[in-house]
């Protein structure tokens, strides 16, 4: 009876984040090109619907509806499988992620994450790695040039900046003495984080940016010089399933921030429940994110592996070094 | 399913839990050997090197039901993250696929063969010796926290880990000597 009732549990609340985690990106496209039209003085979507509203549906009926080609010598099996492979780890993800403190539901006292584990830190870091293996494959079984520089270029990136990410974050993991989610939010509950660790939040936001391959580090899909990158055969379906990651991803760090650097569901000021404070600031740092990208240009290939190998990585020992000497 | 929580209490008795943990005991290990076989068979580097990928990814999962979770997300860091990275990173530089359909050794299948009944009479030999057929390693990792890791490695294996540490420094400097070409500076 016990088993089957936390069986339960733990079922329900996979769906409930699958079911969001798959909803998410529809309003987020929405916003991203409201706030690209807005920052640019254009309206941006405004036909389908009140100000644009129905817009990514039309878009999802029409990506439904595309013809999904497969280009000719592809790695067929490997070309079908790249966007799932690049998908499950961004989910897996969230499996450790907590919403909220433990709440009792008809006397059964239930955690908001599915499992609270007490190296959640370490397996978010571990498991975000495997996403890239989703493009490199994208990028080799397209069977061309553009896609297969796209994802050697994405793997390089991926690899250089999750170095100084995993480090800016062991401050933390310092200053929290556990890598616990709960616990490291719960030693914010007096000072946010980003107070005794602005260096680590900074390499962590930039790092984020590229590990969510997002302007200015958006090199993989550079336009430009690569026609669309590691996605550049993809259509239809298989290749929203691609965009679906890129915001997935973009909520997960955003999330990441909040929990590791501003106090995670703890408010100030106004006495709002946890839960909407948590959403309010997830939803912040995601406008940020944006922001971001219609505000700066893209970085040059060389440069970008300046700033991760020689700027970055400096820069967060140091500032585990500072950590280390005031603790 | 408590599986990912250390602390929980275990060994001994039987629970409604262990059947079920035996149950992902056997899919896991199951998935591990075709993967594994799936490595040496496939003829395409790629599909050995994503095969290999799953294998360690299941030898992860399998350290979590050995209620080692900071052991099955180092193995996810280290080898499926960096190492198989590099992997797949090196077979498409190099254009392997035309390479790999010719034999590495022309004639080498009864070497080969040898070799490979030597190893496998080992690993049989050593199975077989060591004491831990009969009992399983059931408590090891049970109160293995990452703390008390740490503070293990930074005390009494103080010396192997300084050294690691300066063989993988080594190897650094080396391979990037080995990059660098007379004169390109």
């Amino acid at each position: 009876m016990e088993l089957t009732l936390a069986i339960l549990v733990i079922c329900i609340k996979l769906a409930l984040i699958a079911g969001v985690l798959l909803l998410l990106p529809v309003p987020l496209t929405w916003l991203e090109r409201k706030v690209a039209g807005h920052m640019q003085q254009r309206l941006g979507p405004m036909r389908v619907g009140w100000h644009g509203l129905l817009q990514p549906i039309a878009d999802g009926i029409k990506l439904l509806t595309k013809e999904d080609t497969i280009p000719a010598g592809a790695d067929r099996l490997l070309f079908k499988i790249a966007p799932i492979v690049a998908l499950v780890p961004s989910f897996v993800v969230f499996i450790t992620i907590p919403f909220g403190e433990n709440v009792t539901v008809l006397g059964h006292e239930i955690t908001l994450a599915v499992s609270n584990l007490n190296i959640g830190l370490l397996f978010i870091l571990a498991v975000i790695g495997l996403e890239v293996f989703g493009v490199i494959l994208a990028g080799w079984a397209s069977n061309s040039k553009y896609a297969l520089l796209g994802g050697l270029r994405t793997c390089a990136q991926m690899i250089s900046y999750e170095i100084p990410m995993g480090f800016a974050v062991i401050g933390v993991i310092m200053l929290a003495q556990s890598m616990n989610l709960a616990e490291i939010v719960e030693a914010q509950s007096e000072v946010w984080f980003i107070v005794y660790q602005p260096i680590g939040f900074l390499v962590f936001l930039i790092a984020g940016l590229a590990e969510c391959q997002r302007v200015p580090f958006d090199l993989a899909e550079a336009e430009g010089d690569l026609g669309a990158g590691y996605h550049t055969e993809y259509s239809g379906m298989r290749f929203s399933l691609f965009m679906m990651n890129e915001y997935i991803i973009m909520v997960l760090i955003s999330v990441l921030c909040v929990l590791l650097f501003f106090g995670g569901w703890h408010g100030i000021l106004l006495p709002l429940p946890p839960l909407v404070w948590f959403l309010l600031k997830v939803a912040l740092v995601i406008y940020l994110f944006m922001w971001f990208r219609f505000t700066f240009p893209r970085y040059r290939y060389d440069q970008l592996m300046t700033i991760g190998w020689k700027v970055l990585l400096p820069l967060s020992l140091a500032n585990i070094l500072i950590t280390g000497l005031l603790l | 399913m408590t599986v990912s929580e250390p602390g929980t209490p275990r060994a001994g008795q039987p629970k409604a839990g262990s059947e079920m943990e035996q149950v992902f005991f056997l899919l896991f290990s199951a998935i591990a050997v075709g993967a594994a076989l799936t490595v040496v068979l496939a003829r395409d580097p790629v599909h050995s090197a994503l095969a290999l990928m799953v294998c360690l990814l299941q030898v992860a999962a399998l350290f979590i039901l050995l209620r080692s979770p900071f052991l099955a997300a180092v193995q996810v860091f280290v080898y499926v993250g960096a190492v198989m990275v590099l992997f797949l990173f090196v077979i498409m530089m190099l254009d392997i696929r035309q390479v790999a359909i010719e034999r590495f050794l022309p004639r080498g299948r009864i070497p080969t063969l040898l070799v490979l009944g030597l190893l496998a009479l080992q690993l049989v030999s050593l199975l077989l010796g060591s004491r831990l057929v009969d009992e399983a390693p059931d408590r090891v990792a049970e109160a293995t926290t990452v703390a008390e890791l740490g503070t293990r490695l930074f005390t009494h294996y103080l010396l192997p880990f300084e050294v690691v540490s300066v063989i993988l420094l080594v190897a650094l400097v080396g391979a990037i000597v080995l990059v660098r070409r007379e004169g390109a500076e």
